[in-house]
């Protein structure tokens, strides 16, 4: 088979489940994609959803984006790939995007063959790599021993494009994967069938954002690609929305530490060369962006653990005379509730708690980066962050927190004054997550760590 | 002198990954870029000093077709963990804009 001399891309939106105009996609899909492609997740809603499992956007949400992607696809018989399925992409995540997809097939009386591709990856595999000394920082990374395994809730790596290739050459028409690369989704296919890879790779960094790379976002919508040998177009569906030179070249920098350079699994992508040129209103035309590849081939790894369980008491103060001394005031306050806590539970929770203190209206957004130190606010948001061992202890603190807070007396009064106005009681914020790694595995192959089941839906 | 939130049409933050931030300085047209770019005002040691870091850890590019200038950290805090103000990242550019450029 001969191959085709153009490849036609349909990225309906940049999240499975923030939505996209159907209109545009309608538009998109009557220029005969040759396959529709969408990320479904990403670390930037917070370590939370790998840690707990849920998803960032509402299942209502993925469903209904999921079920015109799936119509779609299947009305012109051609390919649909998602990865980081359910935002984290951890195996119970695919599965419910799975249970979604046998559940729009059932109604939508749809078949196909339905590939799925795990990423979660098991503590002793990782424990094996790492004693073997294949697992790798990044820049910056933190400390990383067998105890950070143990101790995560759950860990993903990040596929490249190798295992959504494998799954096309297995047949499948729809793809659903763990945590993957957002690129790799839309370079599988061009790679699949020799498009120059510096191209394929460009090409989908910026699909993978949907029409995020238009001059006038409104709001997710659909981006289209015409893949070519030496060059693609790139166009938003939608007649008023523009791409300009300038704002495609500018999508390299979104979210995005260097702007030139960016580090797939199997080598980098290098856009110092790229040229963009207007061909019309509406579209811009790419070239010039290569691809060096790898000596090594690396997986990213994602890992999550339990922080603790967090109370959060929300108070304000209008007391220009507390305000005067606001940071005296708190201090005392920290000593104070430390020696309650001392008072009340021993030595048990000695360096197990902790009291976070943020105080919006003064420097709550910006902590010690704060340039402005010496400015007076009439009021003051305070938000006491308690994470302790369990929500009980958590609860506990959050209580001793706000009778302290209440009641602690200011020279310029006399008497039992209230310090600290509390529309709320504590509110009960649950399990706590953090990141805790960005290494990389060194695998045998770009397919050990992401297991695939294919099945007939019909 | 102008400001710099004077001359860009975009000044943000933003996550790169759970571990870096970064900043993006976008202007409408050549000129007012090179203007920025050509100051000599936009260093390492510039952002280093307005966000308490060795100037080794900034990355900073200069990124003519996108008429942008873009400058990486690590992130003082690891988005979602304990103590981190700002999941998303997006804002902590404030000190960038009263940057004063000749």
């Amino acid at each position: 088979m001969n191959a085709p001399e153009e490849i036609r891309i349909l990225a309906p939106t940049g999240v499975c489940g923030s939505g996209f105009s159907e209109k545009s996609f309608e538009l998109a899909l009557a220029q005969q994609p040759h396959f529709i492609g969408c990320d479904a997740g990403s670390t930037d809603p917070g370590p939370e959803y790998l840690g707990t499992g849920h998803t960032a956007f509402p299942p209502e949400a993925i469903r209904r984006d999921l079920r015109l992607m799936l119509v779609g696809a299947r009305r012109l018989g051609i390919p649909l790939l998602i990865g980081s399925c359910g935002t984290g992409g951890a195996d119970a995540q695919v599965e419910l995007v799975r249970g979604m997809a046998l559940e729009i097939a059932r109604e939508e009386q749809l078949s196909f063959r339905l590939a799925t591709i795990r990423s979660e990856q098991t503590k002793d595999y990782l424990l094996q790599r790492l004693r073997e000394g294949r697992i790798q920082p990044l820049d910056p990374a933190p400390p990383f021993d067998a105890g950070v395994i143990e101790r995560s809730a759950h860990v993903v790596g990040m596929m490249g494009a190798e295992p959504f290739i494998r799954a096309l050459e297995a047949g499948a028409d729809v793809v659903l994967a763990g945590r993957a690369s957002d690129t790799a989704i839309f370079a599988a296919v061009p790679l699949m069938r020799g498009f120059p890879a510096g191209l394929a790779w460009h090409a989908a960094k910026i699909l993978e954002c949907g029409a995020a790379a238009v001059v006038n976002r409104r709001s997710p919508d659909c981006m289209f690609v015409w893949l070519r040998r030496d060059h693609f177009l790139v166009q938003a569906p939608d007649p008023e929305l523009r791409c300009t030179p300038q704002s495609i070249a500018s999508h390299a920098l979104y979210e995005n530490a260097d702007p030139f350079r960016l580090v797939e699994c199997s080598g980098t992508l290098d856009l110092t060369g790229s040229h963009y040129e207007a061909v019309d209103e509406r579209t811009v035309r790419v070239g010039g962006s290569t691809f060096e590849e790898a000596q090594r081939y690396t997986v990213k790894l994602e890992g999550a653990e339990l922080a603790g369980y967090q109370s959060i008491l929300i108070g304000s103060v209008r007391d220009p005379f507390i305000l005067r001394q606001l940071d005296s005031w708190l201090a005392r306050l920290r000593e104070k509730i430390e020696a309650r806590v001392r008072m009340v539970f021993g030595d048990k929770l000695q360096g197990q708690w902790q009291l976070g203190i943020r105080v919006y209206g003064h420097n709550g957004t910006m902590g010690a980066l704060e340039p402005v130190k010496d400015a007076q606010p009439h009021e003051v948001a305070l938000v006491f962050e308690l994470t302790a061992p369990s929500q009980a202890v958590a609860r506990s603190l959050a209580g001793i927190t706000r009778h302290q807070a209440l009641h602690l007396p200011i020279p310029e009064w006399s008497g039992l004054i209230t310090a600290v106005a509390l529309a709320y009681n504590a509110l009960d914020r649950g399990p706590v997550y953090r990141f805790n790694m960005n290494q990389v595995v060194l695998p045998d192959d770009p397919y050990e760590m992401f297991p695939m089941r294919l099945e007939e839906v019909a | 002198m102008s400001s710099l939130a004077s001359l860009a049409r975009l000044i943000r933050s933003k996550n790169a990954g759970p571990f870096v931030l970064t900043f993006d300085i976008m202007f409408e047209d050549e000129a007012r870029y090179r203007r920025v770019r050509d100051s000599g005002v936009l260093t390492r040691e510039r952002i280093a000093g307005l966000y308490n870091l060795p100037p080794d850890k900034v990355q900073l590019f200069f990124c003519d077709p996108a008429l942008a200038v873009k400058a990486s950290i690590p992130r003082p805090v690891t988005q979602g963990d304990v103590g981190d103000a700002d999941g998303h990242g997006g804002q902590q550019y404030a000190p960038l804009m009263e940057i004063e450029v000749p």
